[in-house]
């Protein structure tokens, strides 16, 4: 408990643990990263980028040696998920990024995970081999066939060890659902199906079933021109098999109940603010647009993260939100230019922490913003490579609006815009955080005491 | 100099014309700056139809907020009935809604045969597909500006829409408006003119920003390469009609 450190004694102090990519400055869009998601357990770290690979990080076992470093996370698997495509029929290539990573809870020695680009969502095994078979009778040691005229005994092949190895086979293929882009994906809490989310539908899948998808939103207009409206992201309920919710541009979200209908169009629920008609501007409609939302591990919550705000909403209650955060609400003065380099169109994601208490996003300039929902104090952190020494603390940023900036602090005309966070992800359990700044991947955990 | 009184008056006087040119001030720089977005966002327009495949929610957003900005400019008066010419065309507030303006081949047939070609403009590439998309071509039932292939072809039309509410628009407010398009010419829509306007960072205000947009000469190696892909492209949509 330093005093003059920045935080209040009470809170938690974050310290840099990891980071992943590389320093150079020239950095290929490839690597760039778009999506990151811990497993339910937290053992593994999944990242995919812009060049449609999946890395994944394991968390090695904690050592009694190193007390101080709280396992460390390190490869565990690369694999291509997605390589790029052409459509011949509209002449548009289908990027190959990596929009979402969702994990399936792990069933057995294996790991599963789903990985979705624009338009295609795959369910990749990621599965150990340290054993190999040896003695085959039909193929020698490499592998080729042995002509059977030469074959004069019998034997039974065994098991031996082998170096540990780690691969990745695409087990299912969900393609040819989407006409528009895919944002989203959420495994259901039954595990055996799971819904894929693009601009103007919805669909169910069933795990086993690739040939086939339920449709159960579809808020494409009969004539196309009367378009105002998209969505912008969706979650099932984490306990409620037959709940979900998804968002809009327009800053509204829709629960919808699977029993009601077989196509849900008729929301259940539909949570909307209304709107402030003291900050209305032509920009209101776009930084009120959705672009994540999250149901707490509760259940009981939502979050949504707007282009200045974090919402959290009860689901009891539709009319308004039960708290409001302020991410950068400096950058409101600055929204015609932000419209102008489009950042204003940024799509900033928002993750609770295991206990739902603390609930964090990320800014511009690699700053990222947690909010403790109990305490109400808040504090923006940086990702970079100065703050990189091992276990080093890392020091609350502050962005100064106007007047006399202070030292340390640095003023909004300053912010790196093309240094966004808009990636990031809490372990389930434990103070440990991921954040991906362009192509590289920080990795921070609490101060051990 | 003066006598006290008719100092004060003169003041007074002073103070009254600042006031009210303060107030139009106000007024018109709040103008400018509707204008400036309102041109930014239909330049953000065209250009998401340029790009690989364009961010639908990016451009519904863009879409709306032109929607917003001609509604209020409606409201105010601002926005002038086009001439009739377009007679037997969709209403003036289609005109300028932005379906109109990325699918504009088919409001144009007829009614309003091609201007951007005859009189001069060197566009480039985009001024060789002009004839194609001009033609007769049946009005796709399906196509909107949110449909993925269809607005490609449409950039001649548009920047022939776009030309006649810039005529229309002109015509309100002749000292700014020429000031501002004074050196909006044919390369304004030059694709790579646009890109190096747009993609050039962030700036203080919107008018700045417009400014940014001034033709530049683009590389030709690039406009080449677009040639070709837009040419590719148009045959293959015409050979599916």
């Amino acid at each position: 408990m330093i005093p003059g450190i920045g935080t209040l004694t009470q809170d938690t102090l974050w310290c840099f643990s990891q980071v992943k990519g590389t320093i150079e400055i020239g950095t290929t869009e490839a690597d760039i990263i778009s999506t990151v998601e811990f497993n339910h357990t937290g053992e593994l770290l999944a990242t995919g980028d812009k060049g449609g690979r999946v890395v994944i990080f394991q968390r090695e076992q904690e050592s009694k040696n190193q007390v101080h470093r709280r396992g460390e996370y390190n490869v565990y698997s690369t694999f291509q998920s997605h390589e790029p495509e052409f459509d011949y029929l509209k002449s548009l290539e289908i990027e190959e990024k990596i929009n979402k990573i969702r994990w399936l809870p792990q069933q057995n020695a294996a790991y599963f995970l789903l990985s979705t680009n624009d338009k295609t969502v795959k369910l990749w095994k990621v599965s150990e081999r340290d054993k190999r078979p040896e003695g085959y009778n039909l193929k020698d040691e490499e592998g080729r066939l042995r002509d059977p005229a030469t074959i004069t005994t019998l034997r039974v092949p065994v098991l031996r060890p082998m170096d540990l190895m780690v691969e990745a086979t695409p087990r299912r293929v969900f393609a040819n659902a989407h006409t528009y882009h895919i944002n989203s994906i959420s495994v259901n809490s039954d595990y055996e199906t799971y819904m894929s989310a693009d601009d103007l539908r919805i669909n169910l899948w069933n795990f086993e079933i690739t040939n086939q998808s339920f449709n159960i939103v579809d808020i494409k207009p009969a004539n196309m021109e009367e378009l105002t409206e998209v969505i912008t992201a969706a979650e099932f309920h984490p306990h409620h098999c037959n709940t979900f919710v998804y968002s809009s541009s327009k800053g509204t979200i829709r629960l919808c109940d699977m029993r009601a209908s077989a196509l849900c169009d008729r929301h259940t629920k539909f949570f909307e603010e209304p709107e402030d008609p003291s900050n209305r501007s032509f920009f209101s409609e776009i930084i009120s647009s959705i672009s994540d939302v999250k149901f707490s591990h509760s259940g009981r919550y939502i979050m949504t993260r707007d282009y200045l705000t974090v919402k959290v909403w009860d689901l009891n209650m539709e009319n308004r939100p039960i708290e409001t955060y302020q991410v950068h609400d400096y950058l409101r003065s600055k929204l015609c230019s932000l419209y102008e380099n489009d950042c204003i169109f940024d799509k900033f994601e928002c993750v609770w922490n295991g206990s739902d208490s603390v609930i964090m996003t990320g800014s511009y300039n690699n700053f990222f913003r947690m909010f403790d929902r109990n305490t109400k104090r808040d504090v923006t952190l940086e990702a970079s490579r100065e703050n990189s020494k091992p276990r080093a603390i890392l020091k609350p940023r502050k962005v100064c609006v106007g007047g006399k900036r202070r030292k340390d602090e640095i003023s909004v005309d300053s912010l790196d815009f093309s240094k966004k966070i808009l990636h990031t992800a809490w372990h389930p359990s434990e103070n440990i955080i991921a954040v991906a700044a362009t192509n590289n991947l920080y990795i921070f955990q609490d101060k051990v005491n | 100099m003066f006598a006290r009184g008719l100092k004060r008056k003169c003041v007074g006087h002073e103070e009254d014309v600042e006031g009210a040119l303060a107030g139009l001030k106000t007024v018109s720089s709040y103008s400018l700056q509707r204008q400036s977005l309102l041109d930014m966002s239909l330049v953000k327009l065209q250009l998401c139809h340029m790009l690989v495949e364009p961010n639908l929610c990016r451009s519904v957003l863009i879409a709306n907020t032109v929607r917003q900005i001609q509604e209020e400019m409606t409201q105010d008066g601002t926005w002038r009935t086009v001439a009739p010419q377009a007679a037997g065309r969709a209403p003036l507030d289609r005109l300028v809604s932005t379906e109109i303006l990325c699918r504009a081949a088919w409001e144009q047939e007829g009614a309003h045969p091609a201007p951007g070609l005859g009189d001069g403009h060197t566009q480039g590439p985009v001024s060789d597909l002009c004839p194609v998309t001009s033609v007769q071509a049946p009005r796709h039932p399906q196509s909107s500006v949110w449909e993925m292939g269809g607005p490609r072809e449409n950039r001649g039309s548009f920047h022939k829409s776009l030309d006649q509410i810039f005529e229309t628009l002109e015509t309100k407010n002749p000292s700014c408006m020429e000031e501002l398009f004074s050196d909006v010419d044919s390369p304004y829509y030059d694709l790579d003119t646009v890109l190096t306007g747009m993609m050039g960072g962030a700036r203080p205000g919107p008018c700045e920003g417009l400014e940014g947009l001034a033709p530049a000469t683009p590389g030709p190696s690039s406009s080449c390469k677009s040639d070709l892909g837009e040419l590719d492209h148009v045959v293959e949509i015409l050979v599916e009609t």
